[in-house]
Order: C-alpha cells, then sequence, then structure tokens
C-alpha cells in the first residue's frame, strides 16, 4: 500500500471520529492532536511513514503509541485523582519502585516473572493505598501527602536495587514494553485493556458518579451518604496500580530497572495529559478518554521534537507553549473572546465554523445557540 | 417628576434556550429605596448582574443620572457609582475589617501600601453607617450581620449613588434586621438610590417606597409600596389571581391525622458538648415537629446530631423503638433519614453535576457503586420528580448550579423523596425561596405527613412553624426550653417562649 493511500485512509478516519467528537468535551483535545499530526504531515518528512517488518508496523506514529503508553497508563490513574480534587505526585517513583522490585526478584531471587510482576504490581498498590490513607484517612493535603512518596519512593527503590542498576534479559518481561500483538506493539493492547478495565470500574458502576461528586462538593456528599473515604482511598490505590504497570513497561523498554531515571518526571506529564484531556484540576467532571488523547498528544508533542532535532534541554519551552494553547483553547471564556476578535473574519470563517461545534455543555440539548 | 438617578429602558438579555428579560423597564429615583420583586428565576439577578456589567446586555439602555452608560465589567460600574453586596458576604473572612473596606483599591505609595491611610479610610466609611468597629480586628471575629455591614461600607467607600442589595437579610435574625434597616435609612436621607432585593414580604413593605416587579423576565409593573395591598402583591409576584392566592395563605394544617403512638424517633438526653444541652425530642409518622428558636439557639445543631454529621457525647437515640447509633449520614440514611441542610451550597448541591445525577446520589449511595441505578432508571426517576415538584428546568441535563435558589431546593427534596424516607429533617427549607415555590414546599410536606412521615421542620419565620407543625419544640441558647402542641401553638406563645426563658437567664 503506497504511503498516500494510508495517510489518506488515516486522515478520513480521523476527521471522521472528530466529527463524532464535535459535541463532545474532548473535541478540542483531539482537535488539538489532530492540527499536531496536520502539522507533521506536511513539515516532518518521514513522521507518516509506515512499514512492516516480520509483520509488524513499525513507524513514528508507532513509536509514539509505543512510548506514550507510561503516560497514558499513569494518566487513567491520575484521572480519577484529580476528579477527587486530588493530584498524585508520586507515581514517577511508584514507577522506580515497581521496576526495582520485579527486576530484583528477576535476577537475584530467579523468579519466574509472572510472580515478579504479580509482586511488583503488589507492591505498587500498596503505595497507592499509602496515599490514599494519608489522604482519605489523615486527611493531609494531596499535595503534601503525596510529595512524601514523591521524595521516598526513589529511596525505596534505590534500596531495593542496592544501588545497582539492574539488567534483565527474561522474554516475559521484555515482551511487556517491546513486543508485537496483532502487528503492534503489545502496550497498545495494554493500554486499551486498561481502559476499557477503568471505563467498566467508574462508568458502569456507580463509582464515577460518586467521584465526580465527592470532587465538586465534598461536604454534600457526605451529606448524601456517600463514603467519601472511600472513594478517594480507592482512586489513589488504582493509581498506585497504574503506577505500577507504567514502571514495568518502563523498565522494559530499556531491559533493565534504573531507580533514579525510572519515570522521573511522568507524574507531571500524566498530570498535564488530564487537563489537556478537558479534566479540570478543580475536580469534578472528568474525561477518561480525554485523559488517554491527552496522553498522546503529548507523546506526539515530544515525538515531534525528536524528528526536528529539538534538543531535549529546550523541548519544554515549546512544549509548555503548545500545552497552555491547549488548555486556552478549552476554556469557554477564551473562545468567546478569540470568536469576538476574529468577528472581522467570519465572513470567510463561516462555511468552516458552520460544522465546528459550538457546544454549551452547561445549557441543555434542545436550545440552539442564538445569532 | 425629576429624571431619575438609574433608568433602564427595554433591556433584554436571552441564555441560549431562556429569555431570561425581556424588555425590562426600570426607573429608580435618588432618595428612595425601591425593592425589585419576583419569585425565583423572574429575572431579578440577571437584572443586577446585566446592570452591574457581569453579563453583556442583548438590547436596551441604561442611563445613570441621565447619562447613557454601559458597564462592561462590576468594576466598571462600581467606578460609575454602581455598588452591589451580594447575598452571601463576598468578603474575606481572615484579613482585618479595615483590608476587606479597602482591598482591591489600597492607597499606595511607590508600590507600598499606606496602612495609615487603609485604617483612615476604613473608619470614615464606617462612620457613614455609624458604625464603630475596630477596623483592625479580623472580620471573621464580628457576626454575619456586621459583616453585611463591612460589605456595605465597603460598597459605599467608592462614591455609590446607588447601591443594589441582593438579600442582604436572608441570614440576619430579627433585631439584625432593623439595625441594618436603620442603616439603609440614612442612606436614603444622603440622596442615596438604593435597589433592595428580597424575599420578606413584611420588610418590603417596613422599609421600601416603591416596588418594581417581574415575572418570568417581564417587568410586571412598578408599584408605590404604599398604594400596593400585600395580596395584590403576591398575586402580581406569582401571575395567580387573588381568589388563588388567599387560599394558599390560609391553608394551615389540619390535625394530625394518622399518626401513631410509637415514636418514629425517640431522642432521650441527647447532646453535645459545645453544641446543644442534652435533651429529649419525639418524632412520630405522620406529624410535623417544628423547632422554633432564634439563629444559634441549637436548631442546626440538633439536626446534624440526629442525622449523623456530629455525634453526640451523651444520650441515646431509638428508631423505631430500637437502639441505634448514628455514627454517620451513611448509617442514618440506612435507617430511612433524609436531611435537607441549611445550607444548600455547601452541603446540598453537587453544582457541576445535572439535575439527574443529583437526584439519583442519595438513592445510589445508599445501594452502594456496584447497583448501579441505570440510566434509564435514573431518567426516569428525574423526571417523575421535576414533574411532580415542578422543578423548573430546561432539561435533566441542565447542570444544577444553573437552577434557582427554589429549584436547587427542589431538586434536594426530590434526592431525598427518591429514597422513600421514613424521617425527614428539613432544616430550613424555604430560606431565599419565592413565594410560589414556598407554598409549594409546604404544601409537599403536608401531603407527606399526611403519607405517614415523620418530619422534623427547622425554620426562622415563625409563621411558617405554627403553620406546619403539629408540635413546637422551642430552643434557646442551645438547650430546649418548651414544648408546645396543636391548639397551643401560636407565634405569640413561640415567642413569650423564648422571651420568658431568655429574661430568666439574663444575667447570665
Amino acid at each position: 500500500m503506497s504511503d498516500w493511500l494510508s495517510d489518506l485512509i488515516f486522515w478520513i478516519v480521523f476527521a471522521a471520529i472528530l466529527f463524532a467528537l464535535r459535541r463532545q468535551r474532548i473535541f478540542w483535545t483531539a482537535g488539538a492532536l489532530a492540527l499536531l499530526l496536520l502539522f507533521n504531515q506536511f513539515f516532518t518528512p518521514g513522521f507518516f511513514h509506515l512499514q512492516v517488518l516480520d509483520g509488524h508496523l513499525y513507524g513514528s506514529r508507532i513509536d509514539v503509541l509505543n512510548q506514550g503508553a507510561k503516560v497514558m497508563l499513569l494518566s487513567l490513574g491520575m484521572v480519577l485523582v484529580i476528579a477527587t480534587g486530588g493530584v498524585d505526585l508520586s507515581v514517577g517513583a511508584v514507577m522506580a519502585i515497581a521496576a526495582a522490585v520485579s527486576s530484583r526478584l528477576l535476577v537475584t531471587q530467579h523468579l519466574p516473572p509472572g510472580v515478579a510482576i504479580a509482586v511488583a504490581l503488589g507492591v505498587s498498590v500498596l503505595a497507592g493505598a499509602w496515599n490514599g490513607l494519608l489522604v482519605a484517612g489523615l486527611g493531609i493535603q494531596p499535595i503534601v501527602a503525596t510529595l512524601v512518596l514523591m521524595v521516598a519512593g526513589r529511596g525505596i527503590a534505590q534500596l531495593i536495587t542496592e544501588g545497582q542498576i539492574i539488567n534483565f534479559l527474561d522474554p516475559t518481561m521484555v515482551y511487556l514494553g517491546n513486543g508485537h500483538l496483532f502487528g503492534l506493539p503489545f502496550t497498545l493492547t495494554l493500554v486499551v485493556v486498561m481502559l476499557l478495565l477503568t471505563h467498566f470500574l467508574v462508568r458502569r458502576t456507580a463509582l464515577g458518579l460518586f467521584i465526580e461528586s465527592v470532587g465538586d462538593n465534598d461536604e454534600a456528599s457526605r451529606y448524601s451518604g456517600i463514603n467519601a473515604k472511600q472513594v478517594k482511598f480507592l482512586v489513589y490505590t488504582f493509581s498506585g496500580l497504574c503506577a505500577g504497570l507504567a514502571g514495568l513497561v518502563a523498565c522494559s523498554n530499556i531491559k533493565s530497572a534504573d531507580a533514579n531515571n525510572i519515570g522521573l518526571y511522568l507524574e507531571l506529564d500524566a498530570i498535564l495529559a488530564v487537563v489537556v484531556g478537558g479534566t479540570s484540576l478543580q475536580g469534578g467532571r472528568f474525561y477518561l478518554v480525554g485523559a488517554v488523547i491527552g496522553g498522546l498528544f503529548i507523546q506526539t508533542l515530544t515525538t515531534t521534537f525528536y524528528a526536528k532535532n529539538v534538543s531535549s534541554d529546550i523541548a519544554p519551552v515549546p512544549k509548555a507553549l503548545v500545552i497552555i494553547a491547549v488548555c486556552l483553547l478549552q476554556s469557554e471564556i477564551f473562545r468567546t473572546k478569540l470568536a469576538r476578535v476574529l468577528r472581522p473574519l467570519e465572513k470567510f470563517l463561516k462555511p468552516v465554523g458552520s460544522w465546528l461545534p459550538r457546544h454549551h455543555p452547561t445549557i441543555a440539548p434542545h436550545d440552539s445557540p442564538k445569532s | 417628576m425629576p429624571t431619575p438617578l438609574l433608568e433602564i429602558a427595554g433591556l433584554s438579555k436571552s441564555f441560549p434556550g431562556v429569555k431570561a428579560l425581556d424588555t425590562v423597564d426600570l426607573a429608580v429615583q435618588a432618595g428612595e429605596i425601591h425593592a425589585l420583586m419576583g419569585e425565583n428565576g423572574a429575572g431579578k439577578s440577571t437584572l443586577i448582574k446585566v446592570l452591574t456589567g457581569v453579563f453583556p446586555r442583548d438590547a436596551g439602555e441604561t442611563r445613570l443620572s441621565g447619562q447613557e452608560i454601559a458597564p462592561k465589567s462590576p468594576r466598571e460600574a462600581e467606578a460609575l457609582g454602581i455598588s452591589t453586596v451580594y447575598q452571601e458576604v463576598n468578603l474575606i473572612p481572615h484579613l482585618s475589617v479595615a483590608e476587606n473596606i479597602c482591598i482591591g483599591r489600597q492607597p499606595t505609595w511607590a508600590g507600598t501600601i499606606r496602612w495609615g491611610a487603609i485604617t483612615k479610610r476604613a473608619r470614615a466609611a464606617l462612620a457613614r453607617l455609624d458604625l464603630s468597629l475596630d477596623v483592625n480586628r479580623q472580620l471573621s471575629s464580628y457576626s454575619i450581620a456586621i459583616q453585611q455591614m463591612v460589605a456595605i461600607a465597603r460598597a459605599l467607600d467608592v462614591s455609590a449613588k446607588l447601591l443594589i442589595l441582593d438579600e442582604p437579610t436572608s441570614s440576619l435574625d430579627k433585631t439584625e434586621v432593623d439595625e441594618l434597616f436603620k442603616k439603609l435609612r440614612i442612606l436614603r436621607q444622603d440622596g442615596l438610590g438604593i435597589i433592595f432585593i428580597t424575599h420578606f414580604l413584611d420588610q418590603v413593605y417596613e422599609i421600601s417606597d416603591s416596588i418594581t416587579v417581574l415575572r418570568n423576565g417581564c417587568r410586571v409593573g412598578c408599584f408605590a409600596t404604599k398604594e400596593l395591598p400585600r395580596i395584590n402583591l403576591v398575586s402580581h409576584m406569582i401571575g395567580k389571581n387573588l381568589g388563588q392566592v388567599e387560599a394558599l395563605e390560609q391553608t394551615r394544617a389540619s390535625a394530625a391525622t394518622i399518626r401513631s403512638e410509637t415514636p418514629m424517633l425517640e431522642a432521650r438526653g441527647l447532646g453535645k458538648k459545645g453544641s446543644i444541652h442534652p435533651l429529649d425530642l419525639d418524632i412520630r409518622p405522620g406529624e410535623v415537629v417544628g423547632l422554633a428558636g432564634l439563629l444559634g439557639s441549637g436548631r442546626t445543631e440538633t439536626a446534624r446530631l440526629l442525622f449523623g454529621v456530629d455525634n453526640p457525647d451523651q444520650g441515646t437515640i431509638r428508631i423505631n423503638n430500637q437502639p441505634v447509633r448514628l455514627r454517620s449520614p451513611r448509617i442514618a440514611i440506612r435507617y430511612r433519614i433524609a436531611l435537607t441542610p441549611e445550607d444548600r451550597k455547601v452541603a446540598g448541591v453537587i453544582p457541576n453535576l445535572t439535575v439527574r445525577e443529583n437526584i439519583v446520589l442519595a438513592l445510589q449511595a445508599s445501594r452502594g457503586s456496584w447497583r448501579r441505578l441505570s440510566v434509564a432508571e435514573q431518567e426516569k426517576l428525574a423526571d417523575r420528580f421535576i414533574n411532580s415538584l415542578g422543578i423548573k428546568t430546561p432539561s435533566r441535563e441542565q447542570i444544577v448550579r444553573n437552577l434557582s435558589g427554589g429549584n436547587q431546593q427542589k431538586v434536594l427534596l426530590a434526592r431525598w423523596l427518591a429514597t422513600e424516607p421514613k424521617l425527614f429533617i428539613l432544616d430550613e427549607p424555604t430560606r431565599g425561596i419565592d413565594v410560589g415555590a414556598k407554598a409549594e414546599i409546604e404544601k409537599l410536606i403536608q401531603s407527606l405527613r399526611q403519607d405517614g412521615l415523620a418530619v422534623l421542620f427547622i425554620s426562622s419565620e415563625l409563621e411558617e412553624v405554627v403553620r406546619q407543625s403539629q408540635r413546637v419544640v422551642v430552643l434557646r441558647d442551645r438547650r430546649k426550653v418548651d414544648e408546645l402542641t396543636e391548639a397551643a401553638i401560636s407565634e405569640q406563645a413561640i415567642m413569650e417562649s423564648i422571651a420568658s426563658h431568655s429574661s430568666e437567664r439574663a444575667e447570665a
């Protein structure tokens, strides 16, 4: 299949998805991703090139999916924590702990990979539960409570690895971050499964409603009979599990556990992914799929900078600018102001504007926007 | 007639789906207190917000002292001489009185704050209201009433010509209201124009010179207060004819019908240190028990103990003759107790969730997260209560924050009715609510009682307590001082009960 044809199919599918999302909050996140990809389509030669080797797909977009898996996994836990009005700063450190535990058990204890993985995830869940205990049980402010583990976590990971970088070659562990399934990176399957699982957990049960309720008005939720403490405890614990998975993927990627560097600053990417995904840091309404697309967006941005040879020392600056722009785009107030500035251009924009969403999230669906 | 201080002509404002204001006119003279009346959702708040530049207008014009104005922000409106004091005191509790008065326009010298000037200015602003406070004390150390006056002083600090008071009295008690009115009369003397929004008819007749009535975003008319009988005012506001209004006013709870003698809830010596002295309280099925008393007399504290929000340190509660310990609202709910709190905003509505989600919340919480109500069930439930309680909302998916106070209250009632409670504690269910909604809620309470619910009804308005209750428990200084039943219940009796017991304790 020639490149231009596969590109065309890609864009038709993407446009169809955007159209389907036009009345959703996450339209702006997906739209931002589309713009970024469009930029790469024209200005980054080879970004859209796809190649099949040994029945596996390779290319920059596949790299984005594979490399972005960590942030996407983290954002699944993070979005729930943020929805309750909290934040989890410890996820990067928990990743390092999970990596340290699994590789230590695998390499020095010679335990089977299944056990190593299970124990690492168990420890991550415990780490999350610790955060939950501090926040829900003791009522410590989330940013402080999780800062404890953020700082101490890497020390714990160092203790576990005894200050060494542990390398491993176990095929199961290596497969986690480098293997392929259905011609695509296995990590993609992992993300999709976790997304579905999380969706089931919060939207098929009433947990999502409780999370949003607690995040929006803690006191009133308590008066309504919601066990706010339990809800908070659960989301931090879940965030720990997500961080553990991300940590396993991260160490599998480089086939070693480096307690100093695994997951470093990734908590910030995860928070950004959630915010770019349309969830407010004040808590309340959350957007699961938005957070995942947000994670994808941030990874695409990073990969774009690599491709454009932007030095990784400077990259945070343009990254910050793009993220500010996306956040502004989501703000109703900003869009109204922007529309006012653009009014003189309305004549030319009208054909475009007619399909652009003008959703009013606060207003009933049956009403018609004025003017 | 002289040129009015403020003249609004043909003002219109729509929100998607709602025409909030439809060519509204309003004229306020200098030295006049002008009451703006209307049910919740009639457009009073929108009118004020358009006038002060919070919302842009769609059509119409505004003139202040004959000059055409169009403020784009409250700040700009303030600079023009239009100052607003909102229902909730919009001050910062942890700052001093002086800081609160001057914040945002603090006098500076070379970038540093001139504290001396701030103190002086704050004193001057308070002096205008004939008020002397220690301006360096933290604001929160003063009562709500004083805070309210500080808010007014702040509003007057800029050279205000027009003062807008949005529900200034809803959290004040009678003497505090009198005090506030005294100040307002001083300001009227000074030639200020005052727009006064309230739900209390008594206060309107006590203080205002003229009344403009709004209904469904339209102006019904402007009247001189003296020439408008109260009953006509009500009929203008709710758009029903006089006969219907009179019928509403005359509903007085009939004698208890199916009262069972075993109490639904029986509290003995229930108390908590620093909150409420031990008291006995019985509530029977089919009975409305009123809790009367001044602000701070322990009414809300009693409700909190019965709902498990606070835990008592002495006494017992029996429900259906079984001893129980209500350690949290969750446990109280399990015993089919419901409570609508005094403060809707803090402990009631979940502002950014939809009407549907707010209505199903308590029922869903009692089912736990696994037994989720399907969307279809949720919608059915929401629609049922939107219809039966007459909740005015464009759709069940509207977020609750956008509803008026009365409709938010109905959403809360719906949330609890959905759990089919056996005991319903209503703490100030009609505060800040218009006459129409008030009558509906009162009617609802009576029908619940007839269905055999036990109701504990808390209200600052004595006439409401008298109208609703078969038994009234009177509180004073955080202790139960009296209990009146059936025929003995009257406003006079309750007031005497409060007063006599207070004089006994006068030396304390």
